[in-house]
């Protein structure tokens, strides 16, 4: 470990690549956080499930960039899937994850809504189970990224060694942005959109509104898992993912959400794309075997830091 | 609950005692009548003590902790370390890795291994209770089920990736020794008893436990933690008390396992998925969060439920539990005991009592 | 004689609005003193304060002789100053009488001795506290089925329970039956008198306080306003003048 170390001294523009990378891929996580703290601050509930919503969105992509054939040989029916570029899969994923988070919605989480935090977070992860074990029998069971081929740029060349940037990587973060802005834009200035922030404020001032909270809530939820198959898309063409790498991208979500706190977006984006630095830089010190022990232990870290900085005002994280 | 409250009448005293002989007759019975499944059995045992251990957090103190696992996993490669390593080069057995075959030992070496593994096991859990209590008992309701279930998973992940223990390998686990003489049967048969007196040991402990002033101490930190520190309760203390208990008997629980599968896995230590760590969750809510009985009911139902589902849907027996998971959790929040106290209250002794002499006679 | 409670300068500020600004009151042994005061005007914030809620952010406070300011609430309680809350905090999942078996002192008790069974004395005196509140023939019943009222006498007998040398009561008939009043004045006054308990009171109902208290303090926006007997402060124009808003 302290010889990855002393190689980053040694090569500062080795450690900007890193830095760059993680920035990159951190726009995302800031992205999965920030549907995160949407469906918690609405509906009070802290949705275990977001992870497999990435890898849900993560599948799709791998599976429009891939060629596959479909076929019923008892009536000699065959389809033939050519394959096309993987970022077609942005317009797929949400719109696929969009429906599976409004039947979510309808179908269990309309019934915890009014229920403690204890309730969601165990019915949600269920969820998480169910999805989990669904991508595995569905889809596959390996390891798999989505092709993508678009090369790297080479920034800066400089005596030390040059900064090359995958362009995967600034696309990602190009969508991750125009996504964010977007969403920014919808809860700002549309009717659905300030509906939704009404009732994340007063449910029931926005009730007596003639605002339908029951619906504002579906429409957040599956807004949420759409915003996570975007960013699954956006994932699966940088890192690999399998049906039960889900929870790692729910707890860094949780992490940064915790952060930022609840409604801070610049203090998401920040947070985001610190994570994704940190991380990246991390992973080369102490190897990518250790990356989840590294995200976890950071999450509690986070947590205790906190909950000291607040017990020395006589109060608590709550 | 009558019997287990210290401040209502002891009749129920006896009754439990009944219970407990009933339940101890049947248990005691029952590897001999069926010898098949005596393996499922002891497992349903181990189901039956990280309930109750995850009751005691979860269901008397309103610490929901999704970290248990960890004492368990803990428990689990201390015991595995101490049977193993002073018979051989650890290093060595372990990177054979799935390849490698199970320590041969003498009955000497065995149980030699097995005793203070089983100790330390114990004391270990009870020492990471301490030592991850103080820290993380500050956190409160989600952020705690939360810092507990990172905790899973990052504990995990150092076993999984200390070489020392295999690693992702595993360890395979010595095999009690003596083929012919002492047969497989009477090898389950020992594990079966421990796992059984075990589970015993913690079901008596803690309804003594639940009935003290320590009993009524970790209530009031459940309804209310505030309250409990205004009228002067010393809150943390207890919460670490209360979690090294657990710790402890999830510790021993936790050595007795990887000697009845004789593998000690990685995956067996996190919260990840289907897995222990949220089955002893679930197992408590079903029965009955906070009352004595429930776990038992819970860890009865799910362990049947989960072995019928292992039988008939195999391949989709993961499905099957998560939407367990859900519909418990959605319908059934408050469990068996639950419905039954909210049914008939008078059951646990709660009514309208006038008279001063009726509850003097009791 | 020095007082019981001696809180000297205290002031505490959250964010930018000030709570309270240097008040200073004062409580002797075996007194019933009232706090009176207009909405907003600081007086939950000064008991939080007293018992250790919030820290202080500038003055101290001595209780029996001893410096509590830097003190935490389980520490302060334990040493005899107990309060009651507001909206009435009990443990609703627990009997009555397991509420009052959790309110007994716990002044230098060891872990050890937690670990054993209540002594029956404990329940003789739970019932006794409980009757003395009117409270003895719903003993078996889940302190949360009780109604509000019922509730608010719960918490005044479990604070009798846990015997302490002086109680900070905040609002105690309020959201009570008006009828029930003048029993639970009585009581208050019996715990005064007959188990030496001082009483410091927050209240809005004139009538209750102008009767109990001997001594009454009165804050305006967070800043100590007046202090008298209740005569003078019934007809102090400052205090008249911050009820009616003028100010």
């Amino acid at each position: 470990m302290f010889e990855n170390i002393q190689l980053l001294a040694e090569n500062p523009v080795g450690l900007l690549n890193l830095i760059f990378d993680g920035i990159m891929i951190g726009a995302v996580f800031a992205l999965i956080a920030y549907g995160m703290a949407l469906v918690w601050g609405v509906m009070n509930i802290i949705n275990l499930t977001q992870g497999e919503y990435v890898i849900f969105g993560g599948f799709i992509a791998f599976y429009t960039a891939g060629q596959w054939t479909f076929r019923i040989d008892a009536i000699g029916l065959s389809l033939t899937w050519p394959g096309v570029h993987a970022l077609w899969a942005l317009l797929l994923a949400p719109a696929v994850l969009y429906v599976i988070g409004w039947v979510v919605y309808r179908l269990v989480i309309f019934r915890i809504v009014d229920r403690d935090m204890f309730t969601s977070i165990l019915a949600t992860f269920g969820i998480s189970i169910l999805l989990q074990q669904f991508m595995n029998s569905v889809f596959t069971a390996d390891d798999v990224i989505a092709p993508h081929n678009m090369g790297t740029w080479s920034a800066w060349r400089t005596d030390m060694g040059e900064l090359a940037i995958e362009r995967v990587r600034v696309v990602a973060l190009a969508f991750a942005l125009v996504v964010g802005g977007f969403l920014a834009f919808y809860l700002k200035y549309t009717r659905d959109g300030q509906s939704i922030r009404a009732v994340a404020q007063n449910a029931r001032a926005a009730r007596l509104m003639g605002i339908d909270a029951n619906r504002v809530y579906a429409r957040t939820y599956a807004l949420n898992a759409a915003l996570c198959g975007v960013a699954g898309v956006l994932v699966s063409m940088t890192l690999t993912i399998h049906a039960f790498t889900g929870l790692i991208y729910t707890v860094r979500a949780f992490m940064i959400v915790i952060i930022a706190g609840l409604g801070n977006v610049t203090g998401v984006i920040v947070a985001g794309l610190g994570l994704g630095a940190a991380e990246k830089v991390a992973e080369f010190v102490i190897g990518t075997s250790y990356q989840v022990a590294f995200v976890t232990g950071l999450l509690l870290v986070v947590l205790l830091y906190r909950s000291v900085r607040l017990a020395m005002q006589r109060k608590y994280l709550a | 609950m009558t019997g287990t409250s210290p401040m209502a009448g002891d009749g129920s005293s006896r009754r439990f005692f009944i219970l407990c002989l009933a339940i101890g007759a049947v248990s005691i019975v029952a590897p001999f009548v069926f010898p098949a499944i005596v393996k499922q059995l002891s497992i349903f045992w181990v189901m039956v003590i990280v309930a109750y251990t995850w009751d005691t957090m979860g269901g008397q103190l309103g610490y929901n902790s999704f970290g248990n696992i960890v004492f368990f996993g803990a428990g689990l490669y201390v015991s595995a370390i101490i049977q193993i390593a002073p018979f051989t080069n650890m290093r060595a057995y372990t990177a054979a890795g799935e390849q490698g075959s199970a320590l041969a030992l003498s009955m000497g070496q065995y149980l030699g291994g097995l005793a203070p593994g089983l100790i330390a096991a114990a004391l270990v859990g009870f020492a990471l209770a301490i030592v991850f209590g103080f820290v993380i008992l500050g956190l409160r309701g989600h952020y705690f089920a939360i810092g507990t279930l990172a905790l899973g998973i990052f504990i995990a992940q150092i076993f999984a990736n200390w070489e020392y223990v295999g690693a992702g390998s595993g360890i395979i686990m010595p095999d009690l020794p003596g083929r012919g003489r002492a047969s497989d049967q009477d090898k389950s048969l020992l594990f079966y008893f421990l796992c059984f007196a075990l589970a015993a040991a913690t079901i008596v402990f803690l309804r003594w436990l639940y009935a003290t002033r320590f009993g009524l101490a970790i209530n009031a930190i459940r309804d209310d933690e505030d309250k409990a520190e205004a009228m002067g309760i010393a809150t943390t203390l207890y919460k670490v008390v209360a979690w090294s208990v657990s710790g402890f008997f999830l510790g021993v629980c936790g050595a007795l396992y990887g000697n009845i599968v004789r593998f000690v896995d990685p995956e067996e230590t996190a919260f990840d998925g289907p897995g222990l760590g949220v089955w002893m969750v679930l197992m408590a809510v079903l029965g009955g969060k906070g009352s004595l009985w429930g776990p038992l009911i819970g860890a009865v139902l799910f362990h049947a439920t989960k072995e019928l589902l292992w039988t008939y849907l195999l391949g989709f027996q993961n499905i099957a539990l998560g939407l367990l998971v859900i519909i418990i959790v959605v319908f059934f929040p408050e469990g068996i005991m639950g419905w039954i106290h909210s049914r008939w209250p008078q059951l646990f002794g709660e009514r309208v009592e006038i008279s001063a002499q009726s509850a003097a006679a009791r | 004689m020095t007082p019981l409670l001696a809180v000297e300068g205290v002031s505490k500020s959250f964010g930018g609005v000030v709570a309270n600004r240097a008040v200073s009151v004062a409580v002797d042994e075996g007194e019933i003193v009232g706090l009176i005061g207009p909405n907003g005007s600081g007086k939950t914030t000064l008991f939080n304060t007293i018992v250790g809620y919030h820290p202080v952010d500038a003055g101290s406070i001595t209780f029996a002789g001893k410096e509590i300011t830097r003190l935490r609430v389980p520490r302060i309680a334990r040493l005899g100053l107990l309060r009651t809350f507001q909206q009435t905090r009990i443990y609703p999942k627990m009997t009555c009488m397991e509420n009052m078996g959790a309110s007994v002192p716990n002044r230098g008790v060891r872990l050890a001795a937690m670990l054993s069974r209540h002594p029956p004395e404990v329940a003789e005196k739970s019932e006794a506290l409980l009757e003395f509140v009117g409270l003895f023939s719903k003993r078996f019943l889940r302190a949360g089925d009780l109604s509000f009222g019922q509730q608010k006498l719960l918490e005044f007998a479990m604070a009798l329970m846990n015997e302490p040398r002086m109680l900070l009561l905040d609002e105690p008939t309020a959201g009570i039956n008006p009828t029930l009043i003048n029993g639970l004045i009585d009581r208050l006054q019996r715990a005064n008198a007959d188990l030496g308990i001082t009483l410091f009171v927050i209240e809005h109902n004139m009538r209750v306080i102008m009767n109990l208290a001997t001594r009454i303090y009165c804050l305006a926006h967070g800043e100590l306003l007046a202090e008298g007997p209740p005569e003078a402060i019934q007809s102090d124009p400052r205090v008249v003048d911050a009820y009616l808003g003028a100010s």
